[in-house]
């Protein structure tokens, strides 16, 4: 059972798509997984003769195995998800909760304790407990303690499983908005607890951009017409090509940079809640099919069929909420990525050019950043870069 | 040291008489319960004797020997120097030329002197003969404090004697177990040790007339609870025993294991309790430090850490001499309330 996000604890398999003895090679869809995000389709990551083994509608833990594939060269081994940003030591961690607007709020209303950073202490949970919530998959950290020292213990696990029985969830393949919910608190509760985050702002002009994609979509079929939001996530992708540091996954105390530009974009999704599935390798994709890619991963996201890769490869996040208005977005940080860039709505303002105050439309660019990770001067090249970037949106 | 044939048969006589015309008082004290394990054994055995610093004309120093001269004589209630080296060393040469000495060792704290003849000789000649020759000694031993005797008579180092491979160290802290345990002792083939609380002395117990013997391995469940277990021996039982009562009051239900034996451990009936309760504390009148409750704390952790719903807590002796003045000597001892505000802490909060 892979784990999709740093904060999903178990899955269940609700489909198979191959079946026993069927040949798979890497990147095939082979089960549906239904997680608190809804229905995931879960890639093979191994080449061979499959054979399922994980039951249909079984909870099954993280690193459950679900299927063993027989290879050539080695003979059983279990289909692992390559975890790219491999889930933390915390099981709860989780949720593809990327943030945005929602996650935002959520964080800020948690009362995260101040823990330096890379030390953030495990919750207190009693062995028993933990043995008894592992087995009746309840994830300990969400309970409060009872013990004696405030520690989570057999009886307020007992407590969570006779409340379970009470009310059985019926998330019928949907995501449960309730399970989200709790996951985007605990992953952004994670993230101010343990992130030192910065913060930078950058106003940056938009008439260009916005003059030539009027030109470029008017040479375009109306489907394959080109939103404000590609050329933004495309510029910082080619941005962040001069600056590793804001791009990977910092765990354990060290720093991973990614080979290449995952975009996790922020999608929020009707009924609340939100993911922030990858654009994958984003510099080298012209930008008609990441339009097509975006769109598509939107419309999956929100009617299912996200694909596990999506889900664990993001190295930065981008969250754009022009469309609800607001100038800008301060954003909080997906553990383990190190920065995320918000993007606040394309608006006309007076803007100074040469001496001369003229309407100009501009967008206030962000940039929230892990301190552990990278510093402000840093931080400001790249927005400065970003900002020169999408002054020639041809070279996009 | 060897018993003539008018000796033999008149201790078989004897034994005879007593066997079937005593019967045991219901409540006896814990002293009269020892004298009464060494009066059976003298009895019941011709190569029983007893030997060690006055034990003879003086009766002991606890008087668990008390009569036991006029009543077998010089050659099987023998007086010896203050020697501990010297007379355990007898013991010893005893025990493997085919007698069953049970030696007498006025407190553990002078067992130090003896210590080479204990670990390295008695526990060791089964092994480097090749089992050759078995060491059936038995080593009575006062221990702990709680008299004022001070810092050279109050230890207890049971636990010391626990690490060694090859001894059994037994710690009876019960009437029942005071009577019943030397038997077993003798009957077992390798060296054992006793030792016998001096608080407990002077205490008083019931005697289930049914009862004529105990095991020397399994520890014993001396209170059910469901709410903490306190796994304890010697002296700290009663003391557990009476915390068990206070935490009642407060509606906590408290297990009392008794372990008995510290070697080897009877690690199954401390981990049976602890299914039940899911909380422990340790209670060990030796200081903390590489202690028994150290190891039983240890084996908790190693093999049952999932059966832990708390911390492990432990009540040991503070880390210093015991003190002489009353009131320091109560301090640096495990108290009844030490135990109970241990075992309360380890409870959950109340909803």
């Amino acid at each position: 059972m892979p784990a999709l996000g740093a904060d999903m604890a178990t899955g269940k398999v609700v489909e198979w798509l191959v079946k026993s003895g069927d040949h798979v090679k890497r990147g095939d869809v082979v089960a549906v997984v239904e997680t608190h995000k809804g229905a995931i389709d879960v890639e093979c990551f191994l080449a061979g003769i499959i054979e399922p083994v994980a039951p249909l509608g079984a909870e099954l833990p993280v690193g459950a195995v679900l299927a063993h594939v027989h290879g050539d060269r080695e003979s059983e081994t279990a289909a692992a998800m390559p975890p790219p940003p491999a889930p933390t030591a915390r099981s709860a961690q989780t949720l593809a909760a990327m943030m945005t607007a929602p996650a935002v709020a959520a964080a800020s209303r948690t009362e995260a304790p101040v823990t330096p950073p890379g030390a953030a202490a495990r919750a207190r949970v009693s062995p028993a407990a933990r043995r008894r919530a592992a087995e009746s998959r309840i994830d300990p950290d969400t309970l409060a303690g009872s013990g004696g020292d405030g520690a989570v213990i057999l009886v307020d696990v007992e407590a969570a499983i006779a409340a379970r029985a009470a009310s059985p969830r019926t998330t019928r393949g949907g995501f449960d908005p309730v399970l989200m919910r709790q996951a985007i608190a605990t992953a952004m509760s994670r993230s101010k607890r343990e992130i030192p985050h910065y913060y930078l702002a950058e106003t940056v002009p938009m008439r260009r951009a916005l003059d030539w994609l009027r030109e470029t979509n008017l040479e375009r079929p109306v489907t394959e017409r080109l939103l404000p939001a590609v050329l933004l996530i495309k510029a910082v992708a080619l941005a962040l090509r001069e600056f590793p540091e804001l791009n990977g996954w910092l765990e354990n105390d060290a720093f991973r940079a990614s080979p290449a530009a995952h975009v996790g974009v922020a999608i929020s999704l009707r009924g609340g809640g939100l993911v922030a599935p990858a654009l994958h390798d984003v510099t080298d994709k012209p930008l008609a099919r990441l339009m097509r890619e975006l769109a598509d991963l939107v419309r999956r996201s929100r009617t299912g069929g996200l694909r596990s890769s999506e889900l664990t490869a993001p190295s930065v996040t981008v969250t754009n909420l022009g469309d609800q208005g607001v100038q800008a977005v301060w954003g909080v940080i997906y553990p383990p990525q190190v920065a995320l860039v918000g993007f606040g709505g394309i608006a006309d303002r007076p803007w100074v050019d040469d001496g001369a105050i003229v309407p100009m439309p501009i967008v206030t660019a962000t940039l929230a950043a892990d301190h552990r990770a990278s510093d402000g001067h840093r931080g400001a090249l790249f927005l400065a870069r970003l900002r020169d970037l999408l002054q020639h949106p041809d070279t996009l | 040291m060897s018993t003539t044939n008018a000796g033999l048969r008149e201790s078989l006589a004897a034994a005879a008489a007593g066997g079937a015309g005593a019967s045991a008082p219901l409540r006896l004290t814990y002293r009269e319960a020892c004298k009464q394990a060494l009066r059976d054994a003298l009895r019941a055995d011709p190569r029983t004797f007893v030997m060690g610093e006055d034990v003879g004309k003086y009766g002991g120093c606890y008087g668990v020997t008390k009569g036991l001269l006029d009543e077998f004589g010089p050659e099987r209630i023998v007086d010896t120097p203050l020697a501990e080296n010297g007379f355990t060393g007898v013991g010893i040469g005893a025990a493997v030329a085919g007698l069953r000495p049970i030696v007498e060792i006025m407190t553990c704290n002078f067992s130090l002197l003896a210590l080479d003849q204990i670990v390295n000789s008695a526990t060791k000649l089964a092994h480097m003969s090749g089992g050759q020759f078995a060491v059936p000694l038995v080593i009575r031993m006062a221990t702990g404090g709680g008299r004022q005797l001070a810092a050279q008579h109050s230890h207890s180092l049971e636990g010391w004697f626990a690490h060694i491979p090859g001894l059994k160290v037994l710690v009876p802290a019960t009437v029942e177990d005071a009577r019943f345990m030397l038997a077993a002792a003798l009957a077992d083939p390798n060296p054992v040790l006793i030792f016998e609380h001096i608080v407990l002395y002077n205490t008083e117990g019931d005697l289930d007339p049914g009862i004529t013997a105990v095991d020397i391995e399994r520890a014993k469940l001396r209170r059910p609870g469901r709410d903490v277990s306190l796994v304890t021996y010697g002296n700290s039982l009663p003391k557990c025993l009476a915390a068990a009562d206070q935490l009642a009051a407060d509606g906590i239900d408290a297990e009392v294991i008794d372990l008995r034996v510290l070697r080897p451990l009877d690690m199954a009936t401390v981990v049976a309790s602890l299914r039940r309760t899911r909380r422990v504390v340790i209670v060990d009148e030796g200081w903390k430090s590489g202690s028994i409750s150290a190891e039983i704390a240890a084996r908790l952790a190693e093999d049952s850490l999932y059966e832990l719903d708390a911390p492990i807590r432990r009540v040991c002796s503070r880390e210093v001499p015991v003190p002489y003045a009353a009131h320091l000597e109560e301090a640096a001892l495990p108290r009844v309330d030490d135990i109970v505000a241990a075992a309360r802490a380890l409870q959950p909060r109340k909803a």
